[in-house]
């Protein structure tokens, strides 16, 4: 029986009146990567968002590691070891690349694990390394996409919550931040993984959801899911 | 006194005047940067920090710098209590809700203090004799000195803070986008605390040199260098600090030269002109970038 890291339990989260979330429940497991697909607006953004913090449930439990966190606020979740990648990349551009990485490690005070953790995500992401003293908002698309997951991973979160990391960017540089996401993957991080891209996400999943306004509607093993009549008519393009 | 001397000594009043503006001009863009609003209860709160260092100078017997640093604690406390009772309340109401409330705690401010210390004005002890330097027919008073010491100082303290420190990190992070700086694990609430605080005391070390400066103190003595520093601050750029300080120096100085050249008469006129224009012309300011508003 695999180690369940993260638990949603029929949660329902509501945007003024109207109900976004209609009783979603979902597991990751400890070291899975665990991806919810779906269309524009089903409510994939707000499930991550909700389990950070950002955003409360009406009703419903997300625990993680046994504990219960829905009522805690979205800085107390990071220090859990819940780390986000938020849509659309959301670099503070006005500052540094370094800085940038240095917000990441906001909750953290060891020094020297810092250092060597910024090292790590130099040697990820090289590019950032070249550029650690500029602007982050002069950085490309997919610049900002690797300057997002690595500040993501300066907290040394234990699950990485990753929304829409294709977002905007070249097939090849989708294919990159992919194989990515498997390395963070199998160095011990565990990903949960919100996607358009439903073939790009299938494909490196272990586990996958289908979110359709705001239900769980499928849900099953990655392959299962991607050889699925239903899915490859509705998100996998026929 | 020829003409050049003349514009040099406005050049240095203004700076004096303008150092003013900008020690409050930061109140109101930090608090801007952060939650994004107009705080019209800051000029009272350089109100208040005035008379704290007047009674601790008048009452407590302390010298000029001790009561500046009591100034800055008591009304760097009553920053956060503001914010906490005031506007903490209100963090998902509608901005407008904010604006109304900010103006509700300016006239607490005044009236409140009026009740206790009377409307009356009061006169701030001398501290600083006759103390002054002259370059040939230039005048360089104790005042200006003190103003333009204490201003540098602490404009270097700030950019420390702001720009060396997790903290000031932090507050730059949230000013940028509170969200996300959440998601990183900082505590929103924390940050906009003592950004209220570092506003606040800034303000008063404004209000105890103006009660050095113009040896005059009353409790509606913030409504007007309250307004002045927010055109200051829209000057600049607002939730610019670099832009506060340049927008207050500059200010200041227009003042003066209008007061020294023209007639003291048209002094406020021309800070108000000067914020029409900006509005008309450019509505970012000097720093500012032209972006949209996001909705």
């Amino acid at each position: 029986m695999a180690e369940s890291l993260l638990v949603i339990k029929d949660i329902n989260v509501y945007y003024g009146a109207i109900h976004a979330l209609k009783g979603v429940s979902l597991e990751v497991n400890k070291g899975e990567i665990v991806t919810l697909i779906g269309a524009n607006g089903a409510g994939k953004s707000t499930t991550l968002r909700t389990v950070s913090g950002l955003l409360r449930s009406k009703s419903g439990a997300i625990s993680f590691r046994g504990e219960n966190i829905a009522h805690l606020a979205a800085h107390e979740i990071v220090k859990k070891g819940i780390s986000q990648v938020p849509e659309g990349r959301r670099i503070f551009a006005e500052m540094t690349v370094m800085e940038n990485l240095e917000l990441g490690a906001f909750i953290r005070d060891d020094k020297e694990g810092i250092a060597e953790d910024i090292n790590m995500v130099f040697t990820r992401f090289p590019r950032l390394e070249e550029r650690k003293k500029q602007l982050a908002g002069t950085l490309s698309g997919g610049e900002q996409q690797m300057l997002a997951m690595g500040r993501a991973l300066m907290s040394r979160p234990q699950l990485l919550l990753l929304d829409e990391p294709s977002m905007g960017l070249a097939p090849l540089l989708i294919k990159e931040i992919f194989s990515i996401i498997q390395d963070i993957n199998r160095a011990g991080t565990t990903i949960l993984l919100v996607e358009q891209n439903a073939n790009m996400a299938l494909s490196i999943a272990h586990r996958a959801y289908v979110l359709e306004t705001g239900r769980i509607t499928l849900q099953g093993a990655a392959k299962t899911l991607a050889a699925s009549e239903e899915v490859r008519k509705a998100y996998l393009g026929g | 006194m020829d003409f050049s001397e003349q514009f040099l000594q406005q050049l240095i009043n203004g700076l004096s005047l303008g150092s003013i503006y900008a020690l409050i001009a930061l109140g109101y863009t930090m608090i801007y940067g952060i939650i994004k609003l107009i705080n019209f209860a800051h000029g009272d709160v350089y109100m208040v920090g005035a008379y704290i260092g007047f009674f601790a100078i008048t009452q407590g017997g302390l010298g000029i710098f001790p009561a500046l640093v009591v100034s800055m604690l008591v009304t760097g406390i009553l920053g956060i209590v503001i914010e906490r009772l005031a506007y903490k309340p209100l963090r998902h109401a509608p901005r407008i809700s904010l604006l109304i409330t900010a103006i509700g705690v300016s006239f607490f401010l005044e009236y409140t203090s009026m009740y206790f210390v009377s409307p009356t004005p009061r006169t701030f002890p001398t501290l600083m004799g006759d103390v002054s330097i002259h370059v040939g027919d230039l005048i360089i008073n104790g005042q200006q000195l003190l103003i333009l010491g204490i201003t540098m100082v602490l404009m270097v303290i700030l950019t420390y803070i702001v720009h060396r420190t997790k903290i000031g990190k932090a507050m730059r992070a949230a000013s940028f986008d509170t969200e996300t700086a959440q998601l990183m694990g900082v505590d929103a609430d924390r940050v906009i605390s003592i950004t209220f605080c570092i506003g606040s005391a800034l303000a008063a070390v404004a209000g105890v040199l103006v009660g050095v400066y113009y040896n005059s103190i009353d409790p509606l003595m913030g409504i007007m260098p309250g307004l002045k520093a927010f055109v200051a601050a829209v000057l600049g750029g607002i939730g610019i600090l670099p832009g506060a300080v340049v927008g207050g120096l500059i200010l200041g100085v227009i003042e003066a030269l209008v007061a020294g050249f023209i007639s003291s008469t048209f002094r406020d006129a021309a800070a108000f002109a000067i914020l029409i224009l900006v509005l008309l012309f450019r509505p970012a300011g000097i720093f500012g970038k032209n972006t949209s508003e996001k909705v």
